[in-house]
């Protein structure tokens, strides 16, 4: 067991490391999208590169709620990372990560400009579904290790996957919407045109949208996080997994069309909770 | 060294919004095409981000008449500092073939201010990857002078 101190430490740490982890996984993420399309694609780095310009360019912005949300934004994704890195309760940590979720939609919703309003709708919607499948995949371990404190989910000694294989889907589920991979791109989606510009980034400028930017990057580790505690006990086979499930996703995001929230919605919750009470019925009579 | 990572970030990653005056379509064709995998713009860091308020530089194609100036000045006016434009295709650079149009203004310089010109009827990709790639060049300067100023 670790001391008091060291956690501390160690989770001041992540909060400095957790975003340059998260840039360079978004920037792999671009270059094998890329070479998935035959192109070349940009450098490694260029995630550090567009914040860093977003950062230097003129502050303009319609209103000062923008600013404020995703000032809010990006310190809840940080204390996020921070939480489950000193190993707190895994219920708190998905709250404060659901307030820095909603803020974003806040900051979209405070300008009447109808793509970033549409945009936050979508994006609440989207919150909407994923959700509930986060705090089912939590649940979950609660049963099976009896305690929401990660710590305890750490000090148990058989891997999670092992009796919560169904749940690992479901928190696929989740993180593909968390991310916004195809299909559930629907509020915004990174590359080129669509009907809604930028969904709801569109009003975020300039250093705003650097800082949702690197508040998106924080929470890329937080789920790579929910999904490592699925094989604590062994890191030749905890690094594979999360190399495996990433990567599974971005094939899917390469190979699906967008869908609408109207087929996201039930097509995810009826899985989501199908394959939830599947798998939690199974631990009980087991 | 903060500064300076950032002014070499805005040379490595200039998003591009498009706008088409009246153009025919051929440039914005064109314009479209630097997005394939033939030509491939995001091996520059180049994103075509349809928003001008994202955007670094913006690519005008067709002729500016007396209806769209005003969407070309208001889209000119959403973007933050520091922005480029690059004016593409002989509509774009002068008015075109419909010059003598009695509602054509002419150029996209005569409403704002206009870095490169790509020239061509319609430009070729390659040109205006390279149009985007001179408007870098010209920032490259416009840095160095602002540095030597301080
Ligand atoms: S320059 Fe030629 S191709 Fe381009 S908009 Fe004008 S007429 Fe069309």
């Amino acid at each position: 067991m670790y001391s008091t101190q060291n956690i501390l430490l160690f989770g001041l740490l992540s909060i400095l490391l957790a975003p340059i982890a998260g840039g360079l996984i978004t920037g792999l993420d671009r270059k094998l999208t890329a070479r998935f399309q035959s192109r070349t694609g940009p450098p490694l780095m260029q995630p550090f590169y567009d914040v860093a310009k977003l950062w230097g360019k003129e502050r303009t912005t319609t209103n000062v709620w923008i600013a404020f949300s995703a000032w809010v934004y990006v310190t809840a994704s940080a204390t996020t990372v921070f939480l489950f890195f000193i190993q707190s309760d895994l219920l708190l940590i998905l709250f404060v990560q659901a307030v820095g979720a909603v803020f974003l939609c806040i900051g979209a919703f405070a300008v009447p400009s109808p793509f970033s309003q549409i945009g936050a709708q979508r994006e609440l919607l989207q919150i909407f579904t994923y959700e509930p499948l986060l705090t089912l995949v939590v649940i979950s371990m609660a049963a099976v290790t009896g305690s929401f404190k990660i710590s305890d989910v750490l000090a148990y000694d058989s891997p999670l996957l092992l009796e919560l294989p169904l749940m690992f889907i479901v928190l696929g589920y989740a993180l593909a919407i968390k991310l916004r991979k195809s299909p559930f791109d629907i509020s915004a989606s990174a590359h080129a045109h669509q009907e809604l510009v930028r969904g709801v980034y569109t009003e975020y400028s300039g250093r705003y949208l650097a800082l949702t930017e690197i508040a998106h990057w924080y929470e890329v580790v937080f789920v790579l996080g929910l999904c490592a505690l699925f094989w604590t006990t062994n890191w030749m086979i905890l690094v594979p997994l999360l190399i495996v499930t990433y990567l599974v996703e971005i094939i899917v995001d390469n190979g699906a069309a967008r869908m609408t929230w109207r087929w996201m919605l039930p097509t995810v919750w009826f899985t989501g909770l199908g394959l939830s009470l599947v798998n939690l019925t199974w631990i009980y009579l087991g | 060294m903060f500064k300076k990572f950032i002014e070499k970030s805005q040379l490595k990653s200039p998003w591009i919004v498009h706008l088409d005056c009246g153009s025919c379509n051929g440039c914005d064709i064109e314009t479209l095409a630097c997005l394939t995998p033939m030509y491939d713009i995001e091996r520059f860091g180049i994103l075509n981000i349809g928003n001008p308020k994202h955007a670094d530089v913006l690519i005008v194609t067709g002729t500016v008449n007396h209806r769209n100036k005003h969407i070309l000045r208001n889209v000119y006016n959403q973007m933050p500092e520091p922005k480029m434009v690059v004016a593409v295709g002989a509509c774009g650079l002068t008015g075109g073939v419909f010059r003598d149009a009695p509602n054509v203004v002419g150029g996209v310089d005569k409403v704002i201010p206009v870095d490169v010109y790509v020239p061509g009827c319609p430009g070729k990709p390659e040109a205006i990857i390279d149009g985007v790639i001179e408007a870098l060049a010209k920032l490259a300067e416009l840095q160095k002078e602002g540095r030597k100023k301080k």
